[in-house]
């Protein structure tokens, strides 16, 4: 049986039309501009050299960053762009989710819309007639359909197109990441339809960032990267490979971000530094010098101050292979490494750690003194370690504070979440911290024992 | 290319309904509405009229009433010259459609034409009650042409259309550069004047090579003088002159086709 989609060796360049909007006739009429025009230099390589083919009846997702050619591939399957070598076949009739209600006119109504949408999708009259309920039914537009499109919501407009254009009965349906269309109920239902689709034995090419999707959903799935593929078969498989690759990405994001705040701070004390920084007030109030600190982190500012009589020279995160990381997963380990400085011998010296998440909101904050360390003698170079054996946190980008400062609260060296890192976690689960936990249910209670259930 | 002719068969109730809702969209939320198609033209002949009795009094023999002798012409430009304008622009306009949907580019200027042709009749309806009110009546033998005239200039306009429509989408200077060149090409056609005129007979060769006098003529012919039609050699071979340069503009339309989605 032939494939519903086939690609080989296709590779597509744009041109870059960089000067583009001053081309005219004269321009195009010079030799010249036209050599210049199709030169390396003015042109970009959207895909190069992907091939993949789609059997009849299997739904096939397609992932990769923004710009990876996700895009230009749909398009070339859907027939609207020609690849530049190389050839795309596809077998029966394309319905492509592309641009919802791309033909709307605003001025006419619903109704009439969708009767000229479905003549554009390749729809008789009669057969718009007869799937008209259905397509507003869907579309949970009944009360509307006689409005000018123009007076729709876009949520509104984009269901009504994303009805018309599953109501077409293809044989190959592509989706490009329009499942973002509506509410949960809507994102549902239109899953549901996908689902019926497939086990009428369509053909889904689905383009989407949503990996739980494609993981629950595909029979394939393919991973493009600067327009070449650099993944293809098993989805879990696949989409393991790309988040691990994602990971390594956001890593070196953090670090360049990381780098530049500390850059930003490091001259020592220029301009107007922020004495020291409300803890007298807090301390007074509380009469412990800890607690002074402890409240003034949540006071959220990026920063660093002090006197630097001790200086924290550097700061490392590392995680369980032991070399700096950004990217940790929820339950790893980290260590939190600082190296410190004493200018002169001291023997009033506090280290303290804090733990923001990306809302500033203070998940742990601690220090030696608090932890009843009483400071002896600190002078020269030194190491300071904090060992924290399992991160228990939900995903997201979490900020670190370090400082080492007198038992009073007057700060050495002060650095306000200027460390970044970023915990990674496949459950969907909420708040500020993870307590190591588990169910237990009396039986009775039954769950399926095989895989996940996605989101 | 020829698969391709046959599937802008195909694409009928397409265009059809790319018709229907332009004419639909075109006076959506204006009061008259659609008597705008109709008050349009008469309006526009009550300022020719006005014109052509009192600021400039055109008392030529044969030629009364005046405004009717040009608006006989002035119809038929107008739906030409529009047609062209909003042909030009109507990929770029319809870009959407071209970069988003699988869609034949062809149909959008044949609907700028075919659009505009409604309004043409419409007009006509107009020019036809005036006609009838002067007690100014066209020759019933010749009014036999009038559909045939109707015809070359569609297929004169459609060709135009494509070609327009598919250059404008790599060079945009063309539709500025349009609408100064349709004026020119306004006043180089026998509308607001008579082309037996002395000065014009002088030049006969000249005009000839303008296809639109040829419609002009046909049209002034067939709808205000006396018959019989006695240019109907010059309509018809402009007939199959259209029907080659269709041809011409739909082969390099389909050549340029491919670069649409991305230049659009």
């Amino acid at each position: 049986m032939t494939p519903a989609i086939d690609l080989r060796n296709v590779s597509k360049i744009y041109r870059r039309y960089s000067g583009r909007q001053f081309a005219t006739l004269k321009s195009a009429l010079l030799q010249r501009s036209i050599l210049r025009d199709l030169s390396p230099g003015e042109t970009f390589q959207a895909l190069s050299d992907v091939s993949f083919t789609v059997p009849r009846g299997s739904t096939f997702g397609v992932i990769g960053r923004n710009g990876s050619g996700k895009s230009t591939a749909l398009k070339l399957v859907a027939g609207i762009t020609k690849p530049t070598s190389g050839t795309v076949k596809v077998a029966g009739r394309i319905s492509a989710l592309i641009e919802l209600g791309a033909g709307f006119h605003p001025e006419i109504s619903g109704r009439e819309n969708v009767f000229i949408n479905g003549i554009m999708l390749g729809l008789t009259k009669r057969e718009i007639q007869d799937r008209f309920d259905e397509i507003v039914d869907f579309a949970e537009l009944r009360e509307f359909i006689d409005a000018p499109v123009k007076t729709y919501s876009s949520g509104m407009y984009m269901r009504l197109g994303f009805a018309v254009a599953i109501h077409v009965d293809p044989d190959v349906l592509l989706v490009d990441e329009v499942l973002a269309v509506g509410d949960e109920g809507f994102t549902h239902k239109c899953i549901d339809k996908f689902a019926e689709l497939r086990r009428r034995g369509k053909t889904i090419l689905l383009v989407t960032h949503s990996l739980a999707l494609v993981e629950r959903f595909c029979d394939t799935a393919l991973w493009l990267d600067g327009g070449r593929v650099h993944g293809h078969g098993d989805p879990k498989r696949v989409v393991d490979a790309y988040l691990i690759d994602v990971e390594a990405s956001e890593g070196q994001e953090l670090a360049t971000a990381t780098a530049k705040a500390v850059e930003a701070t490091s001259a020592p004390e220029t301009g107007p530094t922020p004495t020291v920084p409300a803890e007298t007030v807090d301390a007074g109030a509380s009469g412990d010098p800890a607690a002074g600190e402890l409240m003034d982190m949540f006071r959220a500012t990026e920063g660093r101050w002090g006197s630097r009589d001790v200086e924290i020279t550097e700061v490392a995160l590392v995680g369980r292979d032991l070399a700096p990381s950004f990217v940790f997963h929820s339950g790893d380990p980290m260590s939190i490494h600082l190296s410190v400085r004493a200018h002169q011998p001291v023997a009033d010296f506090v280290f303290g750690i804090g733990l923001f998440n990306a809302d500033g909101v203070c998940c742990y904050g601690t220090n030696t003194y608090a932890e009843e360390m009483e400071p002896e003698q600190l002078s020269g170079d030194a190491e300071v370690t904090f060992d924290i054996a399992a991160l228990d946190l939900v995903e997201g980008t979490y900020k670190i504070d370090v400082a080492v400062h007198k038992r009073d609260g007057v700060p050495y060296d002060y650095h306000r979440q200027l460390y970044t890192f970023r915990i990674k976690s496949r459950t969907r689960d909420v708040g500020i911290y993870r307590p190591q936990h588990s169910w237990t249910f009396s039986p009775g209670v039954h769950f399926k024992t095989t895989g996940r259930r996605d989101p | 290319m020829f698969a391709n002719l046959v599937n802008l068969f195909r694409y009928r109730g397409l265009i059809q309904s790319l018709v229907v809702r332009e004419l639909k969209a075109r006076y959506r939320g204006s009061v008259l509405g659609f008597f705008w198609s109709f008050i349009n033209p008469l309006l526009l002949l009550l300022v020719y009229t006005f014109v052509f009795t009192v600021i400039l009094p055109n008392d030529v023999k044969g030629l009364q009433p005046y405004a009717l002798f040009m608006f006989c012409g002035l119809l038929p430009w107008n739906w030409f010259s529009s047609s062209l304008t909003e042909a030009s622009g109507s990929l770029i306009a319809g870009g959407n459609l071209i970069k988003k949907v699988l869609f034949p580019a062809e149909v959008l200027p044949i609907v700028s034409v075919l659009a505009n042709m409604v309004h043409f009749f419409l007009g006509l309806l107009i020019l036809l009650a005036f006609l009838i009110g002067y007690r100014h009546w066209p020759d019933p033998g010749d009014l036999l042409w009038f559909p045939i005239a109707v015809v070359v200039q569609l297929i004169f306009t459609a060709a135009l259309g494509l070609i327009l429509a598919a250059l404008t989408v790599h060079f945009r200077d063309i539709r500025d550069l349009l609408a100064n060149l349709l004026q020119l090409w306004f006043f180089a056609t026998p509308i607001i004047y008579y082309w037996r005129q002395e000065n014009v007979v002088r030049f006969k060769p000249l005009f000839d090579l303008n296809p639109f006098t040829h419609l002009a003529i046909s049209y002034q012919e067939i709808l205000f003088f006396p018959g019989p039609f006695g240019h109907w050699k010059w309509l018809l071979s402009l007939g199959v002159g259209s029907i080659a340069l269709f041809l011409a503009a739909y082969w390099l339309f389909d050549r340029l086709r491919d670069s649409f989605a991305e230049a659009v």
